[in-house]
């Protein structure tokens, strides 16, 4: 991989950006080499103006206190930090604590970007709002805030995402969404984001796109990363409240990279604290069936950023694969394309077994479902605390590791039905576990 | 427009049309569609029947600006293992038997791939224009701008019904050989009837410096040729083109880009204006 160092290149960079400056509130559209604007000029006035209107919102006290209203009284922040004492004993002794995202209304980080965008949509005079969805997660978020708010909402999906999450669907039909479902190229998640920019093109005087990832063209990366803040923000509060000190690492998973920008953010000026983004391994990097994009990818343009990319020769976008609907794309943010180069985050790819194992044992040991996107950082935690267990066997019992648990594992229990073979094989849900849904 | 006009081929092209009292038309196919000989001898007919410039698309993973049916095409053409260097052929192929001005239009990911200043160099030795670029926007074209310099290449950007006049200004002033003006708020297709923001579109370029304006997206009959003929300096046909190769072969563009040449006649475009 001659031109893709993945998160190890240059320390030297990242101390003098901590001792000379700061990493926080990164304003974009560039992140180092990453970011920008590579999108048809058709979208730039509306970049422009939701940048506009973004920036204002932003200083605007009325604008922060309608977010922190929805979220204390709606999505139910803060979310708590829970110590996961029995899932510790498995990684190598050290103290796991779980940033329970999964406990927000809709059961994910996703409402806390959906609610600020649809704001902001409302601020614009937008009546619409469209999303792309993969497995659904952002899909019925995206559908939540625009019932909550009285906004139009269409939903674009990929047609075997379509069929594979019908009860995503109906969740977000009943929501008063419509889906469209999206046949073009490969079907899936990048090839949903495409129709919905073509929509947006064509609608863009009464649609804002909700896009559902901190990815995509400025101002969407940093705005995205900013209604996510809360997340790392009210976590190291929360463990200097609980424990009087930081902690040793971080731990999250990353598919566009949301929950984890928005969990990193409150940790990047501390230098203390090891930062570990997990990519979805699939089926083995090896095995080209994956969504490793900084651990395997080149740097290109897609979706409206420059980044890191799973990409042919040709620059032809490849396909990504993860037992994780919601990891499953070939691109990501900027600003983790950025933070890999200058070693201040570590990506790593965690594979869907592990994954799996993981899924079961924060089952076994803590009676929490976490989603199987959540469950690629609570491998990569085990493997974290392990680490530092090895270095220091004597004070693992001190270490302490945090794991944004970015969403709960509901929709997910087909999915893991059927790999766990849990399934009467003439039962109906073993025939819809075959087709891959989540119920 | 920038002081290197004098050696663009697609403003030539387009002044030889003007010259004979015409706008331009300008024949869009997708590179590898149905297959490289196909395109080749589809571009040549293009050609013999009254295209002045030709535009070859690269069949890219992620066509967002794109509609159904260059998308079904492109998408086609990568299932038969379309591969970029391939443009090169296709663009020698055709400047090697015709006069017409030969751009590439690509999304710029398989650009940023192969090195920019690679394919440009590679373009330039194959005979080509220059780029028109959908998804490049001057304010992230620095390493393009100086690729085109070196090689003489035009660097077709676009402008919308969206584009404020500050952003019209830099575009027309970054635009090399013409400005691609987007008829439309939406992506490539057939329409029944061009958006009356193409006209202000036009003007507004022609206000911040253009003098040479295509207009694109959406235009599929002789009469929207015409229509568009009254006020810009060329026509861009995409969607039709395509759909005719698709259901008649070679014949069938022939045939085709015959009819829309009829209707590029200024006299005749500003005639039916008058009479309207």
């Amino acid at each position: 991989m001659a031109d893709a160092p993945s998160g190890n290149a240059d320390n030297n960079t990242a101390e003098a950006f901590l001792q000379g400056g700061s990493l926080r509130h990164a304003p974009g559209p560039y992140f180092g080499n990453y970011g920008g604007r590579w999108m048809p000029e058709s979208l730039i006035a509306a970049l422009d103006e939701l940048e506009e209107t973004f920036n204002k919102a932003k200083d605007d006290p009325e604008f922060r206190a309608q977010i922190a209203d929805l979220n204390k009284n709606y999505s139910g922040r803060p979310s708590l930090l829970t110590e996961a004492k029995r899932f510790s004993q498995h990684a190598g002794g050290v103290r796991v604590f779980l940033k329970r995202e999964d406990l927000n209304h809709t059961g994910s980080h996703k409402i806390n970007n959906v609610l600020g965008q649809a704001l902001l949509a409302k601020r614009m005079g937008k009546t619409r709002i469209i999303a792309e969805t993969g497995a659904g997660q952002h899909g019925v978020a995206s559908a939540t805030a625009a019932a909550l708010m009285g906004l139009e909402c269409v939903v674009y999906m990929g047609a075997e995402d379509c069929r594979r999450q019908a009860l995503n669907v109906a969740r977000m039909e009943l929501l008063g969404a419509k889906v469209i479902p999206v046949t073009s190229g490969s079907q899936t998640l990048k090839d949903a984001i495409n129709d919905a920019l073509r929509d947006w093109v064509a609608n863009v005087s009464t649609t804002h796109y909700l896009l559902g990832t901190a990815a995509g063209a400025h101002p969407f990366p940093a705005m995205v990363r900013y209604f996510h803040e809360v997340i790392g923000e009210e976590a190291r509060a929360q463990i200097l409240e609980q424990e009087g000190r930081l902690p040793d690492a971080v731990c999250a998973c990353i598919g566009g990279g949301s929950n984890a920008i928005g969990i990193f953010h409150g940790f990047l000026d501390d230098p203390s604290v090891k930062i570990y983004g997990f990519e979805a391994g699939g089926e083995g990097v090896e095995t080209g069936r994956h969504a490793a994009t900084i651990t395997l990818g080149k740097p290109g343009v897609l979706h409206g950023a420059r980044s890191y990319l799973m990409q042919d020769d040709d620059g032809q976008t490849i396909e990504s694969h993860s037992i994780s609907a919601g990891l499953d794309y070939p691109g990501v943010g900027p600003e983790h394309s950025y933070l890999a180069d200058i070693g201040r985050v570590s990506y790593e790819p965690i594979t869907d077994g592990e994954a799996m194992e993981a899924f079961r044992l924060l089952c076994r040991t803590e009676g929490i479902i976490p989603a199987i996107e959540s469950s690629h950082a609570l491998a990569g935690a085990i493997k974290v605390g392990q680490r530092l267990a090895a270095e220091d066997p004597a004070s693992a019992a001190d270490k302490i590791v945090i794991v944004n648990l970015s969403g709960r594992g509901d929709k997910d229990v087909a999915t893991a039905a059927e790999w766990f073979d849990l399934l009467d094989k003439n039962s109906a849900e073993s025939e819809i576990g075959k087709e891959g849904e989540q119920l | 427009m920038n002081s290197a006009e004098t050696t663009s081929k697609s403003a030539a092209a387009i002044d030889r049309a003007r010259s004979q009292g015409r706008s331009a038309l300008i024949g869009y196919l997708p590179a590898g569609y149905p297959s490289v000989e196909e395109t080749i001898a589809a571009g040549i007919a293009l050609a013999e029947n009254g295209a002045d410039l030709i535009e070859i698309g690269i069949p890219y993973s992620d066509p967002v600006m794109d509609g159904q049916v260059i998308q079904a095409a492109t998408t086609e053409a990568l299932a038969k293992g379309f591969h970029v260097r391939q443009v090169f052929d296709v663009v020698a192929g055709i400047t090697s038997k015709t006069d017409a001005a030969v751009l590439v239009m690509t999304y710029w990911n398989p650009v940023v791939r192969m090195g920019v200043d690679e394919f440009s160099r590679r373009l330039a030795e194959a005979g080509g224009a220059g780029l028109i670029t959908p998804d490049l926007i001057p304010d992230e074209a620095a390493q393009w701008m100086e690729a085109s310099d070196k090689y003489g290449l035009d660097r077709v950007f676009l402008v919308a019904p969206s584009s404020t006049a500050e952003r019209m200004q830099r575009t027309v002033d970054a635009s090399r050989g013409f400005v691609y003006a987007v008829s439309i708020m939406g992506v490539t297709g057939a329409r029944t009837s061009v958006s009356t923001a193409a006209k202000d579109v036009v003007a507004a370029a022609h206000n911040a410096g253009a003098e040479r304006v295509c207009v694109g997206l959406g235009v599929s009959t002789a009469d929207q040729v015409r229509e568009i003929a009254a006020y810009a300096e060329g026509v861009i046909v995409g969607t039709a083109l395509v759909a005719a190769l698709r259901d008649g072969g070679v014949d069938a563009v022939g045939a085709l880009t015959k009819d829309l040449s009829t209707g590029l006649t200024r006299e005749s475009g500003l005639a039916q204006e008058a009479g309207a």
